[in-house]
């Protein structure tokens, strides 16, 4: 560090370290308020939330699994797990990039409108992307694929010049490969 | 009524049975918990609540001014106890009032279990009179909270209320109580055996990583023990082992401003505090030593400094109950997650079950260059005839009162620095201050609560004249309780410490840190009915602590010293531990030119 320090109360400094992205799956209790709990977390200590999805995953037992992809140097990325492992209501945090190549889905619905050879064109690839027809009207398709991000996002992109009118997309989820199961 | 009585009698179901309204439920649950007091101050939405301790005698309620006292007085008792604080405000403003000493207690690990009122449940959301998101605007800064929906969960919640703030690292817990959930009737369920379904902090430390340390321990040259509030925080046990640990190895030991007295400051190993503000010796050999055990503290940005040049050549060390706290600033070496006093114990026993000693010749060096850093006796300051400094101050109330039974507290400030610089302490939870948050107003609420918990120990708030003014209206509480608690107001005519800034870092301009229109602290003792000291020269100092002491009733003691003193040692911002300025011959230029020119064009 040779840069020339403001005249502060705090040292001000710059972290260059690389930046990775890594996908965490968290079981917590499904209690009121804690997403907001575990949100604010990210947004108090400056995390960083690229996507979130969340439900509960076991009912009699109360549990939700929150699956977040997030992204920092891999310091930050250790000390988000200690973050959420110390809140009260998680019971446990998995971090799916280090454990190994975990299984990523999301799943998105994609709206397309247009007429003749446009929608030729848009079932052609809809088929090779394994896309699914949801609705249909005389104008317009509603698709709905799963897959990794970037195949969605790929699907999304070659939709584009064709009549892509609108998106929904649910974030990712993820799951660990093997017999293992993420501990409750 | 019927249900109870018949339930006395019974004796296996007797849990089920109890019925009871959620009112009765919060005494009967605090009475259980074993609380004897709490701070509060009523409003719509806890009076069932205070209508329960109107009928009851086990818990004692200190009615205080404000709800920041109440917190901060909560803080004060559970820090000078041990034992939890316990907390009732209303909704709305009572809650956002109470947010201060929640986040305060959150930032130093005081536990405490903060009950709030809340608007019945069907006007939640309706901006109802007097509704706030309470769980919404505690939910950072609290360890936990809860918002009761169902007068059968009260109980429960409750009692995990206490095990939450109290176990692994402690802190604060909100419950938030609507009103007709008050008022509704539920079950009662005793505290045995709750605990939390998940949350259960590991007590003792990995046996492989506790040897691994012994053995870098053993083979230090250079060692230094580095502690913190944790072990005071750990118990009484903890600091009996730290004293244990610390002689036995003959190893160097300094504190964080929240570790003062879990290591005796008349020890010959004793260093004095590290930091920003602490001794010459200390930061040193931080800076300087081959292995650091840091024990319950957590590399505070006020304690290393510019952290690419913190102790640049130690094998770090770092038990800690907080598994968050370790590698989040400081790369540690050896971590180890566990309570701190359990871990000393395996420590101990490790290092007594070892054949080998420590390298005898290499600790005499290490000892012959710390006492090189001692004679540079870096807290010495130049006395004045005419005008009190607030050094002189801080020792002469030291030396009139260490053999009694003294528990201090400050407020936040030049003051509360030099408070911990010069007034010694031998014994943990005898020193309580705003460490983590550094809130300014913090230390007489604190003293009151201090002294309900030691009606007969002498208690005194070390104030500064800004902070003082910040929770003054709890002297009308202290009078009320016939609290006797001293306030020994350092009284510079300054908010200090920003004034040391501005000199240090803004050329000087003191902008709006010089306190006009100063109150007459001597009347403002005497409206409150309680009693005013008023002192400005060395000479009467002695006398008037004395009289300040043989006064029954609490006192506002107001001190005038020195206006424009600094206070030294000071590590400026960027600099590393072994950069540090020194007090007694520093001129106002050198102050100001601590800071190099380029830096300030940066700002
Ligand atoms: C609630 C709050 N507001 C502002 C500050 C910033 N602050 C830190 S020290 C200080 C001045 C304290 O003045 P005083 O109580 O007279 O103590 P002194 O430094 O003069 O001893 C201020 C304003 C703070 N710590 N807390
Ligand atoms: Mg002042």
């Amino acid at each position: 560090m040779n840069t020339q320090q403001p005249a502060s109360a705090y040292f001000l400094e710059d972290n260059k370290d690389p930046i990775e992205k890594h996908t965490l799956s968290i079981v917590v209790d499904n209690e009121p308020g804690v997403l907001a709990r575990v949100i604010g977390l990210f947004s108090g200590r400056g995390y960083n939330i690229e996507s979130l999805t969340v439900s509960e995953t076991e009912h009699e037992a109360h549990v939700s699994r929150i699956t977040i992809v997030t992204s920092g140097t891999a310091e930050v990325l250790v000390q988000i797990k200690a973050q959420l492992e110390r809140m009260v209501p998680v019971h446990s945090v998995a971090d799916l990039t280090v454990t190994g190549e975990a299984i990523e889905r999301e799943l998105a619905l994609i709206k397309v409108a247009g007429e003749g050879e446009h929608r030729m064109e848009a079932l052609r690839l809809a088929d090779a992307f394994r896309a699914r027809v949801v609705d249909v009207t005389q104008n317009s398709f509603v698709f709905e694929i799963t897959g990794k991000s970037r195949k969605v996002e790929q699907f999304i992109s070659l939709m584009q010049p064709i009549g892509l009118t609108e998106v929904v997309r649910t974030g990712v989820t993820a799951i660990s490969r093997g017999p293992e199961a993420l501990k409750v | 009524m019927n249900i109870k009585a018949e339930s006395e009698t019974m004796t296996a179901n007797a849990q089920e049975a109890e019925m009871m309204t959620g009112a009765e439920i919060v005494l009967r649950a605090l009475k259980d918990q074993g609380v004897e007091h709490m701070f509060g101050y009523p409003g719509g939405a806890v009076l069932p609540i205070y209508d329960e301790i109107f009928q009851q005698e086990d818990v004692e309620h200190i009615l205080v001014r404000h709800e920041q006292g109440a917190t901060h007085a909560a803080e004060g008792y559970a820090r000078s106890t041990g034992k939890c604080g316990v907390v009732l405000v209303t909704s709305g403003p009572g809650a956002t009032n109470a947010v201060t000493g929640l986040t305060d207690a959150l930032m130093d690990s005081i536990p405490m279990v903060c009950i709030t009122g809340q608007v019945p449940t069907h006007l939640i959301g309706n901006d109802a009179f007097q509704e706030c998101d309470t769980v919404g605007i505690t939910r950072p800064c609290t360890k936990h909270n809860y918002l009761v929906k169902d007068v059968n969960d009260l109980a429960r919640i409750l009692h995990e209320a206490f095990y939450v703030a109290t176990h692994g690292r402690p802190g604060p817990v909100v419950v938030d109580i609507p009103k007709d959930v008050q008022f509704a009737t539920g079950a009662y369920i005793k505290p045995d055996n709750i605990e939390h379904k998940t949350y259960k902090p590991r007590m003792e430390g990995d046996a492989s990583a506790v040897e691994a340390a012994v053995e870098v321990m053993m083979n230090a040259k250079r060692p230094v023990f580095y502690t913190g509030g944790g072990v005071i925080n750990s118990g009484p046990d903890a600091s009996n082992l730290l004293r244990q640990l610390v002689r036995m190895t003959g190893y160097p030991i300094t504190s964080t401003l929240m570790g003062l007295g879990a290591y005796p400051a008349s020890d010959r190993q004793w260093l004095g505090m590290l930091g920003m503000h602490g001794t010459y010796e200390a930061n040193m050999a931080m800076h300087d030593c081959d292995v650091m055990i840091c024990l319950g503290a957590r590399f505070d940005d006020r304690i290393t400094g510019r952290t690419d040049a913190f102790s640049p050549d130690s094998i770090k060390i770092h038990v800690d109950i907080d598994p968050s706290s370790i590698n989040k600033t400081i790369k540690v070496n050896i971590p180890i997650v566990g309570d701190v006093g359990t871990v000393m114990a395996q420590m101990i026993r490790a290092w007594k079950a070892r054949s080998g000693q420590p390298d005898e010749h290499a600790l005499q060096n290490w000892w012959n260059s710390i006492n090189t850093w001692r004679n540079v006796e870096c807290l010495k300051y130049k006395p004045n005839k005419h005008v009190i400094m607030p050094q002189y101050a801080i020792e002469r109330l030291y030396e009139l009162t260490k053999d009694r039974d003294t528990y201090i507290t400050t407020e936040v400030g030049q003051h509360q620095m030099w408070a911990a610089q010069f007034y010694r302490f031998e014994e943990p939870n005898r020193w309580m201050t705003s460490g983590g948050l550094g809130t300014m107003g913090y230390g007489l609420p604190s003293a009151l609560g201090v002294q309900v918990a030691h009606r007969d120990a002498l208690v005194i708030d070390i104030a500064g004249d800004a902070s003082v003014q910040m929770v003054i209206q709890e002297m009308s509480s202290a009078v009320q309780y016939e609290l006797p608690f001293k306030i020994f107001i350092l009284n510079n005519s300054h908010m200090g410490m920003v004034r040391q800034w501005q000199q240090l870092l803004h050329g000087n301009r003191l902008s709006h840190s010089y306190t006009e229109a100063m109150p007459d602290f001597v009347k403002l003792a005497e409206a409150y009915g309680g009693t005013g000291i008023r002192c400005s020269k060395p000479d009467e100092l002695d006398d008037a602590i004395q009289k300040m002491i043989d006064t029954p009733g609490p006192v506002i003691f107001d001190c005038v010293v020195a206006n424009l003193a600094n206070c030294f040692p000071m590590i400026p911002s960027g600099k590393a531990h072994n950069e540090m300025l020194l007090g007694e011959d520093v001129s106002d230029e050198e102050v100001g030119s601590a800071i190099d020119k380029e830096g300030k064009m940066l700002v």
